[in-house]
């Protein structure tokens, strides 16, 4: 696929806080990304400096092969959906999608049909004579989406698109975000700290700590398989054990377990989803377990349990419904798992 | 005594206090008795007299032209000032901007006219500059205590409107012009209009600073009631009283309602 934006060696700093440290990162024509990561991570600065509000320090941006890092905000070709959506008060809804079109230049009829498009497509026909503090959080949502995507930008920026929802509406808000996107091909780049929202959402996913990007990938590939103990532990709530490698694999002294599987020799932890874990009568050898459960919570389809291992260290299994009966508090367990789903860490 | 009547009374009370002897001023300036305190039917011969002595009609008109000079200078200049204590973060000397534009807020009068003066005789020794003083003099004066209080209304309009808003208008093809003409400007236009009606009002009532900084040709409406008051009361003060209440009231009213307007 064709590079849309790319950034390359994009160092940022604050004053003695290194935002960004030289980050390259391409984004395709027509694709959905998502930046992911905890607060300071550099994911909003990265998002500011592409939509033009920050300059770097060092490093390129390139639209088309073009550099833009120093053409400002109002002359890129890039629209941004802020967090607080900011709308503008004063003006009515049809008024502000239509802001950027005067802006433009575009002759007030055709404004008028793009206005009444745009807003169509995000399901507020009608909605265009009220004012924004009319107006339900998903609405507003929607009519900040309209006022970007109004513009037909080649790229649009989201700031934690989801963030401000309540819960019941972000599943469907996602969808239609999704839709929008195959809709009218724009790339979208969303910037969040949920990784619900990026694994649900985007067609690839960097994870950034430190102002770096950690991992990037298809969603599946980084929550499978992930690279460092930090998206291991940032992504699904991996259980990460510590150890070393050893002859017939990797042996962790916290779990007081040797684990099985591919294990390179500069293995420093290794990975373990809970609901890769399996309670089983009896079994011996490496990938096994004996274990007393310290606690157990019904999660719905699953049981949450923690198993404290001859090591000292937790274990987090998901224990299956139709597994039977989860063992409860007190209960001694064995607990096993596949040398396929043990994910090597080297770093 | 149930608390609703306990609330009523209290507040009959405060408003009694504050309200009668303005009260009591606006029925005298309607007696027909040469003695402002006493009443004598009903009559508008003091606001006829008043109407025909020129030297407080001058007065009047030349306190109104300096008030509107000195609001719209104040509107510029506190705007400016508020504008960047909302905006630009912490700027080296923020802290000592703050104070300095806040000071005449809580400085004596008399020192804030003193100073004033001090300030315009020697940039008159040194530069020749202003030549002499009067109604220019009391509008820069003026100015500079309206500017405190625009700044301090603009300041806290700008605090309350999210900053992407501007943000967002450039991602959207306008300058910061343009911006600021069509998105800023707008949503602080409630606050640029009391902070001018504040100013102007302030400008009207002000007579300790005008009579630091005034000269022979600068006599506002103030100084030239308390130069009324030296020659011995007449209920001419009543009725220019009664006046000066209703326009003042109007403008504070105006302020307030401006300053309530929805974003």
């Amino acid at each position: 696929m064709k590079t849309l934006l790319r950034a390359e060696a994009i160092t940022k700093r604050f004053g003695p806080t290194l935002a960004l440290d030289a980050l390259d990162l391409a984004i395709a024509e027509g694709e959905f990304f998502a930046l992911l990561g905890g607060s300071g991570s550099g994911k909003s600065t990265l998002l500011r400096i592409i939509a033009g509000f920050e300059t770097p320090d060092s490093g390129r941006l390139l639209l088309d092969g073009t550099e833009i890092a120093a053409t400002p905000p109002w002359a890129r070709p890039i629209n941004m959906m802020f967090q607080s959506y900011a709308l503008f008060p004063h003006l009515s809804v049809a008024d502000n999608v239509a802001y950027g079109l005067r802006r433009a230049g575009v002759k007030r009829a055709e404004a008028a049909t793009r206005v009444a498009a745009a807003l169509a497509m995000v399901h507020l026909d009608g909605f265009g004579t009220r004012r924004p503090h009319q107006l339900s959080g998903g609405q507003r949502q929607r009519v900040a989406l309209a006022r970007s995507l109004v513009m037909r930008p080649r790229l649009l920026l989201l700031d934690e698109p989801l963030g401000a929802l309540d819960a019941g509406l972000r599943e469907r808000t996602g969808f239609e975000l999704r839709a929008l996107q195959r809709e009218t091909g724009a790339a979208f780049v969303m910037v969040t700290h949920d990784q619900e929202e990026a694994l649900a959402l985007a067609d690839r996913v960097a994870v950034l700590e430190g102002g770096r990007i950690a991992q990037l990938g298809p969603p599946r590939a980084i929550y499978e398989r992930p690279a460092t103990r930090f998206v291991a532990r940032f992504l699904g709530a991996a259980n990460v054990l510590e150890g070393r490698a050893a002859a017939e694999g990797f042996d962790s002294a916290e779990a007081g377990v040797t684990f099985a599987g591919a294990i390179a020799p500069d293995t420093v932890a290794v990975a373990l989803r809970p609901e890769r874990i399996r309670v089983v009568p009896s079994a011996e050898g490496p990938n096994t377990a004996h274990g007393v459960v310290e606690d157990a919570a019904f999660r719905g389809d699953d049981t949450l349990l923690l198993v404290r291992l001859p090591g000292g260290a937790v274990l987090r299994v998901a224990h299956a419904e139709e597994d039977g009966a989860p063992p409860a508090r007190g209960d001694a367990v064995t607990l096993t798992w596949d040398a396929d789903d043990v994910v090597a860490l080297a770093s | 005594m149930s608390s609703g009547r306990f609330v009523t009374a209290v507040l009959t009370a405060g408003f009694a206090f504050l309200w009668l002897p303005i009260l009591l001023l606006v029925i005298y300036a309607f007696s027909a008795d040469r003695i402002p305190f006493q009443w004598g039917g009903f009559s508008l011969r003091w606001f006829a007299a008043l109407a025909e002595n020129e030297r407080i009609v001058e007065a009047a008109f030349l306190s109104l032209r300096i008030a509107a000079g000195a609001a719209t200078l104040a509107v510029l200049l506190g705007g400016a000032a508020g504008w960047a204590l909302a905006r630009y973060g912490r700027f080296r000397g923020r802290a000592l901007f703050g104070a300095l534009i806040g000071a005449p807020l809580v400085l004596p009068e008399v020192v804030t006219g003193l100073s004033l003066l001090l300030l315009f005789v020697a940039l008159e020794v040194t530069t020749g500059w202003p030549d002499g003083r009067g109604a220019f003099t009391v509008l820069l004066a003026h100015a500079t205590l309206g500017a405190a209080f625009v700044a301090v209304v603009v300041q806290a309009r700008l605090a309350e409107t999210d900053r992407s808003l501007e943000e967002a208008a450039m991602d959207l093809g306008a300058t910061p012009a343009t911006a600021f003409r069509t998105i800023t400007l707008p949503l602080i236009a409630p606050a640029l209009a009391a902070g001018w009606l504040l100013a102007f009002t302030l400008s009207l009532d002000d007579v300790v600073i005008a009579s630091f900084v005034s000269g022979p040709a600068g006599t506002t409406l103030p100084m030239a009631v308390f130069a009324m008051l030296r020659r011995g009361l007449t209920p001419e003060v009543n009725a220019l009283g009664a006046v000066i209440v209703l326009a003042v009231g109007a403008m504070l009213a105006l302020a307030t309602v401006l300053m309530r307007a929805r974003r």
